[in-house]
């Protein structure tokens, strides 16, 4: 019994020093943690680590073989393209290009190109290494030219070698420090689109030196080249470092940068792809900052004293109708539907600070808004006498679709958004019956099948074009929208090829008419995407179109 | 005992085999293809249509179930479609994260279940005994995710007391040999560098131990209770066996059996529990990773992952057999 009790006392004991052990060695090791961070290299005394929450792994890091948001934000503190974009605007601005001219017809664009900067590997950026990328994005063949991989490519620039379609035709080295590009046809979104992480410039030799379009292995499953699994090489304010998938992705400061370098000497993005689970890693200090804050968390960070920043917004929501539904190939239905949604309510009820009620398809910083298009008022009594006229007078049922558990940057909140319209709707006398899917399956239903009625959709933009909004939505049959009109599906086609924006601009100021005229859909809101940082981050390059380099955060300690 | 063993390890493959054609055509009658996930909102069918090409998820089910077959005999279990890389080689990357999570899981749940069971048979009837079954029932009831958030919430957010996320701070900067971090620690003499991955799973370590840890409260107090009355437990005592011996000897050892069988289940859950709690917490391991593949329809990673636990059922259940015969010596594997 004596013995027991002993043993007893001893594992007691243990027990107690072990957790004692495991509560200092905690504390010690927060303790360290950030005088250990702004050793030297620090470029003044804050600790000048900045740990970023990302809701999921970089796709790889060849920003060319990538679209996603996760793996551009990484792309672009590594890489630079050719054109940037105005801090704070949608609009291109010089970057590895200090100008560029371009002909009359629109063929052919010259770039006058920055000297003296090198890649991370110490290859000199030239005028050789600008065609060196658009040759290897125009010849990729195979599995390197499929939508899986290149998607930007082939989207933007109609094809690759040998396809007729093809928008590039070949760029020549004039000199060192110019570089010319010729296109098989004007596109007035080329300057913009370079903007693009996707066509980023990346150091030739290092391409070259690990396979970068090696990708493969099997044709089943394409497989990261080595080059996209370790070595991306660019000239930008920072280095790769590592990336332990699942985990993080680490980069270091390039001190040969040509550029200011800024006070982050490390960037970390770690990643957390559980939303609660950031905004509680941010409260807890394990993260600096994280993206497309949830609304309903918004107004409680910042209480308790941490930033919330809005980016001015680049997107757009809607209420799409399926033309492919009798009742609404009526446009005085569609019209109706129009009349009984209130933008304004919807945009303060449920949608982020910062988002501006949407007239027209485009946010209004992109090149074509139209400031006096036909805008359909809130006006139930008007809906109600269009539904009457379209002899719906008794009332009239539609399939109401959308998406359930996700958030995007457009919809934060799908179902909260479902539940406004629908009362709305109700008031005019339109019953909806819903149909809620989840993100994959919804997606399908609206991309692959016509089975769906009035449905919540939208998109972000990605570079300041306007074809990167109506044209992606109404450049041609889609089972999304299901209708025909050649007349507008012929205007957008033409437009893509006017050779300057300023000339785009009125030819889209008209479309954006046409589209609120046939209504095959209700713009309702630019939602604004929320970011979140700890106090410490005092400024922070918050961009409409994601263009975020961390060399230009301040830190206050 | 060694050609039993072999004999029942023999047995998995018919089982394992039924499982492979069972999980294949369950998985595909999923509705939602991988490839949406993949191409974002805007993708054309006809994309859509070259990616089910591309990975062959248009061919009739028959043949693509033979070619997966075919490739998993030879250990090939495919690309994770996300992340583009060998599902073999995530999940031995992965791996190390998860088991680590789960012992320590099992260690506090065996380690104050039973004792606590015990405790509370013992003291059958009084307060300590309500305590602990009023308790057990709130631990099996409490929805992981939710008590994952608040014990984040508590000790992390408001007390800051222990990291939120990750297996190990980036300070540490640890060398790494095997991929368990805390066992790594020990093998380099980077003492504090387990310490740090000790810290690191407590939070997570306890939110997955809380429901095995309730039910093995639960099984221990019903059969030591059981025994405590048993016929052969009162002839002990009337023939003056020592309180000591019937304690350890007599009630105990038999009582164990199906706690045991408890824990051998428990050990089986804590792996595909950790989905949740290692979503919560950010933490690095297959759990994670298969979160992210439920959402992205991501085929070959999910058909890995059931496979895999199922042959982690398959194991700990022998070793629960084996373990009987340690126990009982009248329970003999056969």
């Amino acid at each position: 019994m004596n013995r027991t009790a002993h043993r007893r006392l001893l594992g007691g004991l243990a027990a107690g020093a072990a957790f004692a052990l495991l509560l200092t060695g905690c504390q010690s090791q927060r303790d360290d943690g950030d005088p250990a961070a702004s050793e030297p290299g620090a470029a003044s005394d804050v600790d000048s680590t900045f740990v970023f929450g990302s809701s999921s792994d970089p796709s790889g890091l060849d920003p060319a073989f990538a679209s996603d948001g996760e793996t551009f934000r990484i792309s672009r503190q590594i890489f630079e393209g050719l054109v940037g974009v105005e801090p704070g605007t949608a609009d291109p601005a010089p970057l590895l290009a200090e100008s560029w001219e371009s002909t009359e017809d629109g063929l052919s664009y010259t770039f006058a190109l920055k000297s003296g900067v090198t890649f991370h590997d110490g290859t000199p950026f030239d005028a050789e290494a600008v065609c060196a990328n658009f040759d290897r994005w125009y010849n990729w063949t195979g599995l390197t030219a499929t939508e899986s991989l290149s998607y930007y490519y082939g989207s933007l620039y109609g094809g690759f070698a040998g396809d007729e379609n093809a928008l590039y035709e070949s760029c020549s080295a004039d000199d060192e420090s110019t570089a010319t590009i010729n296109l098989t046809r004007p596109f007035s979104g080329f300057i913009a689109s370079l903007s693009l992480p996707a066509f980023s410039m990346q150091s030739p030799t290092a391409l070259e030196e690990y396979g970068a379009d090696e990708v493969g292995g099997s044709e089943e499953a394409p497989e990261y080249s080595e080059y996209g699994e370790a070595h991306p090489t660019g000239t930008g304010p920072f280095v790769f470092e590592s990336w332990s998938p699942g985990n993080e992705v680490v980069l270091a400061a390039n001190p040969e940068y040509w550029g200011e370098q800024g006070q982050v000497q490390e960037i970390v993005f770690r990643v957390i792809d559980e939303s609660t689970a950031r905004r509680q890693a941010l409260e807890a200090g394990d993260i600096d900052g994280y993206d497309l804050v949830a609304p309903a968390d918004t107004a409680a960070l910042e209480d308790a004293g941490f930033n919330v920043m809005q980016r001015d917004p680049f997107t757009v929501l809607y209420l799409g109708f399926n033309q492919t539904v009798p009742e609404l190939q009526d446009v005085r239905v569609r019209q109706a539907i129009a009349h009984a949604i209130d933008r304004e309510s919807l945009v303060t009820q449920v949608l982020p600070e910062g988002t501006e009620v949407a007239s027209q398809f485009i946010p209004p910083v992109v090149n074509g808004y139209n400031e006096g298009v036909t805008d359909y008022a809130y006006d139930p009594e008007a809906a109600r006498e269009l539904l009457a006229e379209a002899g719906f007078a008794d009332g009239l049922e539609l399939t109401f679709n959308y998406p359930v558990n996700i958030s995007r940057p457009y919809m934060p909140n799908p179902e909260q958004i479902f539940t406004a319209l629908s009362s709305q709707l109700a008031e005019v006398g339109i019953t909806v019956n819903p149909v809620a899917d989840e993100w994959t399956d919804y997606l399908d239903r609206m991309r692959g099948t016509s089975d769906h009625g009035i449905h919540l959709l939208g998109w972000t933009g990605d570079y300041n074009d306007t074809d990167n909004f109506v044209g992606v939505f109404f450049n041609g049959y889609s089972n999304e929208w299901g209708f025909e009109n050649p007349e507008l599906f012929s205007a957008l086609t033409e437009a893509r090829q006017i050779p300057t924006p300023e000339e785009a601009a009125s030819t889209y100021e008209e479309i954006n008419e046409q589209i609120a005229q046939f209504v095959p859909g209700v713009p309702l809101a630019h939602p604004a995407p929320s970011l979140a940082f700890d106090p410490r981050v005092t400024s922070y390059p918050a961009s409409p179109v994601n263009d975020e380099v961390f060399n230009m955060i301040e830190l206050s300690e | 005992m060694l050609r039993t063993i072999g004999r029942r390890l023999l047995l998995l493959i018919p089982t394992l085999f039924g499982l492979t054609v069972l999980l294949f055509f369950w998985v595909r009658a999923l509705p939602g293809g991988p490839a949406a996930a993949l191409l974002g909102e805007r993708a054309t069918p006809e994309a859509i249509e070259r990616i089910n090409e591309a990975y062959g998820f248009n061919r009739p089910l028959p043949e693509q179930y033979i070619t997966w077959l075919g490739k998993l005999l030879q250990g090939d279990f495919g690309n994770s479609i996300e992340t583009r890389r060998p599902v073999l080689e995530e999940f031995v990357n992965r791996f190390p994260a998860t088991v680590e999570l789960a012992i320590i899981s099992l260690i506090i749940a065996v380690g104050i279940g039973v004792p606590l069971g015990y405790w509370a048979a013992r003291n059958h009837g009084r307060l300590i005994d309500h305590l602990s079954v009023t308790g057990s029932l709130i631990g099996i009831t409490i929805p992981v995710f939710f008590l994952a958030f608040m014990l984040k919430y508590v000790f992390a957010v408001q007390l800051g007391w222990l990291p939120s996320t990750g297996r190990q701070d980036r300070e540490i900067d640890a060398t790494h040999v095997t991929g368990f971090f805390v066992l790594d620690g020990l093998l380099t003499g980077e003492l504090d560098a387990s310490i740090n991955a000790i810290v690191h799973l407590l939070l997570p370590a306890l939110a997955l131990a809380t429901i095995p840890l309730a039910i093995i409260v639960r099984i221990t107090r019903a059969s030591v209770l059981e025994v405590v009355n048993a016929d052969y437990v009162r002839t002990g005592r009337a023939k003056g066996v020592s309180t000591q011996v019937i304690r350890n000897r007599f009630v105990l050892r038999n009582a164990m059996l199906p706690v045991v069988t408890t824990i051998g289940l428990q050990a089986g859950l804590l792996i595909s529990g950790a989905v949740l709690t290692e979503t919560v917490f950010a933490f690095p391991g297959i759990g994670a990773f298969l979160a992210g593949a439920i959402f992205a329809r991501d085929f070959p990673v999910l058909q890995a992952f059931v496979l895999f636990i199922a042959i982690a059922y398959a194991l700990i259940n022998l070793l629960v057999d084996i373990s009987y015969s340690f126990i009982d010596p009248r329970v003999r594997i056969q």
